[in-house]
């Protein structure tokens, strides 16, 4: 039985592409607001250190769909705002035995830190850090898919503030085990070169054009200020060499999609126009969060 | 007062070079004679045979906590560790609460070493007031106190002038300056080695550069100075290579390497294990190769601990979160001659002076060898019996170390302070009826 989900890193193939099934067989349920019971009397703490709409929302929805039962606990109004160490919050919450917890942290590595002290409550990785966003990737796999027919070969251009971004490596693991050939852009302190050896087919450049070029998906990460030391670009030198406008669309391939994993912040990294074009299937993103995260947690919950 | 001889062990000492087969006999504390066949009425005596009878091993890097965090450690449970980890004489960090800035604190370090510790105690007073990097600590009266040396470990002098005034001062009074070598500016925020792997982990890194900027600093000024200069912890190829050149224009610089450096590279880290988590971290293999050859060589004049624990519940937290450091004093023989030893790297006499000579030329505590008249300070160990380490019966009050559950071959027997045994290895005193009994 599955213990919980820390990250992509350690998945295999065999193993992502059943979750990304389950998930494709969820979309009708959700997309009907039906419920089911295939997790009917389980309990799903889920535990937000960050603050988060859209992951702790996803979850907590997927929860319901299939008959969970979820409580939703975030950092300020609990006892960590009194001085509680993350062990012994996690420790109290494990007494009460939940059947799983759902952890953002800002803290890389938090989740794995618990999951080694808490061996009893499988722990789901709802983002840690600057280090990985597994459902995240999966929700970008799935929406990928709803549109093409395979990953192998396709041309991932990520674009942003990569050493930031968990939602970059978590995608970078995905798409390389399925064979992607994925180009990471952005500027130089926010792309370490290191990069570049983190998985196979993984290439990088500080020139958004080139990253765009050929493309069959553009997938745009916001600045996470609030994790620098200093500011790398001003606002308005980042958006001229880095920001995604119409006019890059032409580069890329003619039925390449736009992603984001929000929240987007509109004349940052992405204008309006994008967004909001025809391209732009960052809804679709939040629209399949829902099923694959039923996914995840029938795979870890259910029988 | 008492009087002992170890019998037939391997007499290595580095300072003289002797390696033979010999007799130590001890009275008053102090060496009486180095021979064969020593006869001296009314003396316990210890059956050294098959066992190597060294100098009394120096640590010159060990936080002791003591005042001011003795939840952590204190100069009686960190003396412990050293002694059982074969150390006679240990050197402690001033990054106490309060700051050992001033003798009064110097004073109080000697007094309750005297009173508590099981081995000598040297203490390194800090650079500047408070090591807050702005004001020069009284150094002058610390030295009359007892410090060996200045150091504010752990918190870098970052303003250039003031380390050269500082390391004007040190050379008036004839102490050698410690640097933990590290800018702050480039380490801000880093947890871990920059590398693949912090890239990997989502960790912040800590760029070697950050380190080999300020061992290019300090050796500046120390030629600018004539002091003597000492890089604490040295970690990076680029250092090391710096440290080569320095010495081979004449300058008086020394530098120190932990067994940690030498052992571990940055991806030998479980994911997120505190345990790993110390500063400078544990780099790439590439610096790893370069510190081993810098011992080789003779870049590095000493290996050190820096033995630095920190209770259980600061290093349970988000990795971030854990302060650096890890234990040292109980594995530092048996890494060293696991990996530089064993491995053929590096002779045994060759680790000898890495944890005799060498910290007492940078240092001059007067130790480190085996004379008629010197201090009786002996370590004798092994380098063959297997075990392994369990930080779980450490004799610091810390369990911080990346060594738990090690195999080692080798390691240390039995230490002796001032021609007392403080420590012996576990059943030892039975099975040699002339020794008094472990004291632990």
């Amino acid at each position: 039985m599955p213990s919980g989900l820390l990250g992509i890193e350690p998945l295999d193939r065999v193993e992502i592409e059943a979750i990304l099934d389950r998930a494709k067989s969820f979309q009708p349920q959700q997309t009907a607001r039906r419920k089911s019971d295939q997790l009917r009397g389980r309990m799903i703490v889920n535990l937000f250190f960050e603050a988060s709409t859209r992951t702790r929302t996803s979850f907590e929805i997927a929860a319901k769909r299939l008959g969970a039962d979820a409580i939703s606990i975030t950092a300020t109004g609990s006892s960590v705002s009194k001085g509680e160490s993350l062990v012994d919050t996690l420790n109290t919450l494990g007494a009460m035995h939940p059947d799983a917890i759902v952890m953002r942290h800002a803290a890389s590595g938090a989740p794995h830190f618990l999951a080694r002290h808490l061996v009893e409550t499988p722990i789901i990785n709802a983002g840690d850090g600057t280090h990985e966003h597994p459902t995240q990737a999966l929700l970008d796999a799935r929406t990928i898919l709803d549109r093409r027919s395979s990953l192998e070969g396709l041309r991932v251009a990520i674009i942003g503030d990569i050493a930031h971004s968990r939602v970059a490596r978590s995608n970078v693991y995905l798409l390389s085990k399925f064979g992607a050939q994925i180009v990471l852009c952005g500027p130089a302190s926010l792309l370490p070169p290191e990069l570049a050896r983190l998985a196979p087919g993984v290439t990088l450049t500080h020139k958004i054009e080139d990253a765009i070029r050929g493309a069959d998906v553009i997938m745009m990460l916001r600045v996470q200020l609030e994790r620098q030391h200093e500011p790398a670009f001003s606002a308005n030198e980042y958006f001229q060499f880095y920001g995604l406008r119409l006019e890059h669309m032409t580069l890329a391939k003619p039925d390449a999609i736009v992603m984001h994993p929000g929240p987007i912040n509109r004349g940052r990294e992405i204008s309006s126009e994008v967004a909001d074009s025809q391209r732009s299937v960052i809804l679709n993103q939040v629209e399949n969060g829902i099923a694959v995260r039923m996914a995840v947690l029938e795979r870890i919950l259910g029988n | 007062m008492s009087k002992l001889v170890i019998r037939n062990g391997r007499v290595m000492d580095p300072a003289s070079g002797l390696d033979a087969i010999r007799d130590v006999a001890i009275e008053d504390g102090r060496i009486a004679a180095i021979g064969e066949d020593l006869a001296l009425p009314g003396a316990s005596e210890l059956d050294a045979s098959g066992l190597i009878v060294a100098p009394g091993f120096i640590d010159m890097h060990v936080h002791l906590r003591e005042p001011g965090f003795e939840y952590a450690e204190t100069i009686e449970s960190g003396s412990r560790a050293a002694a059982a980890g074969g150390f006679t004489s240990i050197c402690c960090m001033p990054n106490t609460s309060p700051v050992n800035d001033s003798a009064t604190v110097t004073s109080y370090i000697i007094e309750r070493a005297e009173r508590h510790a099981m081995v000598n105690v040297f203490p390194i007073g800090a650079i500047t007031k408070n090591s807050a990097g702005e004001e020069l600590a009284a150094i002058g009266l610390m030295k009359a106190a007892g410090i060996v040396a200045i150091s504010d470990d752990g918190r870098p002098v970052m303003n250039a002038r003031v380390m050269r005034r500082a390391m004007e001062t040190a050379r008036s009074f004839g102490l050698p300056v410690i640097d933990h070598c590290e800018d702050l500016h480039l380490s801000a925020g880093g947890d871990m080695n920059e590398g693949i792997d912090s890239v990997r982990l989502g960790l912040r890194g800590i760029p070697a550069a950050s380190e080999d900027v300020m061992v290019a600093r300090d050796i500046l000024l120390a030629e600018l100075t004539g002091a003597r200069f000492h890089v604490a912890h040295i970690s990076s190829r680029h250092s090391v290579e710096m440290l080569a050149f320095a010495k081979a224009r004449g300058l008086a610089v020394t530098c120190e390497a932990t067994p940690h450096h030498f052992a571990l590279a940055d991806n030998a880290m479980p994911p997120y294990d505190s345990n790993y988590k110390m500063k400078p971290p544990l780099r790439s293999a590439c610096d790893l190769a370069a510190v081993t050859e810098g011992i080789i060589s003779g870049a590095v004049d000493a290996i050190a601990s820096d033995h630095a624990p920190h209770a259980g519940s600061e290093k349970m937290q988000e990795f971030e979160k854990c302060p650096f450091g890890i234990l040292g004093l109980e594995t530092a023989m048996g890494v060293t001659l696991d990996r530089l030893v064993h491995t053929g790297k590096i002779t045994l006499m060759r680790m000898l002076e890495l944890f005799t000579t060498g910290p007492d030329r940078v240092l001059n505590l007067n130790r480190g060898r085996l004379a008629a008249g010197a201090p009786a300070d002996i370590t004798i160990f092994d380098t063959e019996r297997a075990w392994t380490y369990d930080v779980n019966r450490s004799a610091s009050k810390s369990r911080n170390s990346p060594f738990h559950g090690y195999s080692f071959r080798g390691g240390p027997v039995a230490t002796i302070v001032n021609g007392k045994i403080v420590w012996t290895a576990d059943g030892l005193g039975s099975a040699s009826p002339g020794l008094p009994s472990a004291s632990q």
